[in-house]
């Protein structure tokens, strides 16, 4: 069958319904925000319209700063973190039966749709010091007495590398399972360990893939916005627990509008590299 | 082989790590006590039950399916027609919706979310159950939209050009082969969009955080003002809820495929 460009006005009826509901209750939305950006807080929890750059100019403070400064560190820490984990356990997960793939990607599927409320519960359960791990170590003899791991630098990183690994596993999935084989194989055949094939050969055949997963994930990370709540410290707050916290304890709409532009410039930013990249890597 | 040892440990290590917080929720709710140890303290199934006996858990998970049901059959009405329509016309133009649909997703929820309540608060209904629905139905497009794609992009070409041949028309076509083909992909788009919408946190509270208790809203609510056994036994119930829905997905589908990898045949 050959695609035809829609002629009369009925061929255009099956997209008028995604488009005007994306735009009602997507773009219009955004648009919204955007305005709200640049008005004017009132006491008591309001605003109104304005047109200042006040909202942000807060962002020229050493508070935010730090806050902005922590997130992208933290992201970046999660997603190298997954990567670390996820390359070598996808490559693992291709080499699989049928069957055992699918039972892990169950699991993965599993865990990735937890809330994060669960996961933040979860993990502070286990790093507690009523429930948590330190009484396995106490009970083998590792460790004295029970001891609290949450709140914590340690337990955020981890709450959040939980959460982002099978987003990971998915995201490299595709390319590790259309890896052709006979690559492995040649290189096997010419003498090198499975170990040196998988460093020279897998490993730099995706390299565009590694790169794109590493800013998916970075910018997953990025919107993390429970999970330093439920697990960190005030200190371990990233972007979005500020947005979130600004909207609805501190009332300050504008502020939190303002950061919430900020933060879609710069993960569609980081989204144009990633399509950039990709496009290159369809190119050759 | 020996070699294969390394990799199974590091597989067992990462299902250990997979695995440790949910088996240490599931036994935390087996508490005989309101009290949150591992190991449980004495053995009871009552914060089980009382996900569907207590009226403020059975209430919330009322809620929560209600939410999921109605905003994952907005989310397939909206992806559907987006996916047939690039499937079956050339339009780039259309491109800019489908990207809209991906957006939600691709986007920190909290965007999403911040948007829903600017939106809602200006228009005046904050706070209605329903403003949930669709900005959920709206936040979850993406997911059917890649797999009803997904599922457009399996069907041989020919065969609608032999069904044209022999007179069908487009809504006949549609009906009669279009979409028995699609439709696994439609539904596996919809278990997707059901799953997430069911823990998803942020948009529902920040739409209707103080009018509509779903789950997640009440487990953290639990996690500030109190805890209770019950979180963790509820917690337990949504990842079996998550597994059946996802194995059902594997035992009526190709998850690979579903997921990016080749189909069994392509593979040779």
């Amino acid at each position: 069958m050959r695609r035809m460009p829609p002629e009369r006005a009925a061929d255009y009826y099956p997209i008028a319904y995604p488009a005007l509901m994306l735009g009602l209750f997507f773009v219009v939305p955004f648009a919204i925000m955007l305005a709200i950006s640049f008005f004017q807080r009132v006491q008591g929890g309001f605003y109104e319209p304005a047109f200042t750059f006040a909202n942000y100019g807060r962002f020229l403070s050493v508070f935010f700063g730090e806050v902005l400064v922590f997130s992208l560190v933290l992201a970046a820490l999660v997603s190298a973190v997954c990567l670390l984990l996820g390359v070598p356990f996808t490559y693992f997960l291709t080499k699989l039966s049928r069957k055992a793939q699918v039972f892990w990607l169950v699991a993965l599927l599993g865990v990735l749709s937890l809330s994060e409320v669960i996961i933040g519960f979860a993990w502070s359960t286990l790093l507690s010091r009523t429930a948590g791990l330190s009484n396995l170590l106490v009970a083998i003899g590792f460790m004295d007495r029970p001891d609290a791991w949450t709140p914590g630098f340690g337990a955020v990183l981890t709450g959040l590398v939980y959460q982002a690994f099978p987003y990971t596993v998915l995201v490299l999935y595709p390319s590790f399972s259309r890896l052709d084989p006979s690559l492995m194989e040649a290189s096997r055949t010419l003498g090198a360990s499975p170990l040196k094939a998988f460093f020279t050969v897998v490993l730099p055949v995706l390299r565009k893939t590694l790169i794109a997963t590493f800013i998916i994930v970075f910018i997953f990370a990025l919107g993390a916005y429970l999970l330093p709540q439920i697990l960190g410290r005030p200190q371990h707050w990233t972007l979005s627990v500020l947005i979130t916290d600004q909207a609805v304890y501190q009332s300050n709409m504008p502020f939190a509008a303002a950061m919430a532009v900020f933060l879609v410039v710069a993960s569609l930013s980081l989204v144009l590299v990633v399509a950039a990249l990709n496009r290159k890597g369809a190119g050759q | 082989m020996s070699a294969h040892w390394p990799k199974r440990l590091f597989l067992s290590a990462l299902a250990v790590f997979l695995a440790l917080p949910i088996i240490v929720i599931a036994g935390v709710a087996l508490n005989e006590k309101k009290t949150l140890a591992f190991p449980p303290e004495g053995f009871s199934l009552g914060w089980y039950a009382q996900v569907f006996t207590d009226e403020g858990w059975r209430a919330a998970l009322v809620h929560s399916v209600l939410v999921a049901t109605a905003a994952a059959a907005i989310s397939v009405s909206i992806a559907v027609p987006i996916a047939w329509f690039l499937w079956r016309r050339v339009a780039p133009w259309a491109r800019i919706v489908e990207v809209l649909g991906l957006a939600p997703f691709i986007l920190p929820p909290v965007i999403t979310a911040l948007g829903a309540l600017s939106f809602w608060a200006t228009t005046g209904f904050y706070g209605q159950p329903w403003t949930v629905v669709i900005s959920h139905g709206i936040f979850f497009v993406s997911l059917p939209l890649v797999t009803v794609t997904l599922g457009f992009a399996t069907i041989d070409r020919e065969i609608i050009e032999a069904g044209m041949t022999m007179g069908a028309d487009d809504r006949t076509l549609l009906k009669t082969v279009v979409f028995p083909l699609v439709r696994p992909y439609i539904i596996s788009g919809f278990a997707f969009a059901f799953v997430l919408s069911l823990n998803e946190y942020i948009v529902a509270y920040m739409t209707v955080g103080f009018t509509l208790e779903t789950i997640p809203i009440k487990i953290f609510n639990a996690l500030r003002y109190g805890y209770t056994p019950t979180m963790a036994s509820v917690s337990v119930f949504f990842v079996l809820v998550a597994v059946v829905v996802f194995g059902l997905v594997a035992r009526f589908g190709d998850l690979p495929k579903l997921l990016g990898a080749w189909s069994e045949g392509d593979k040779g």
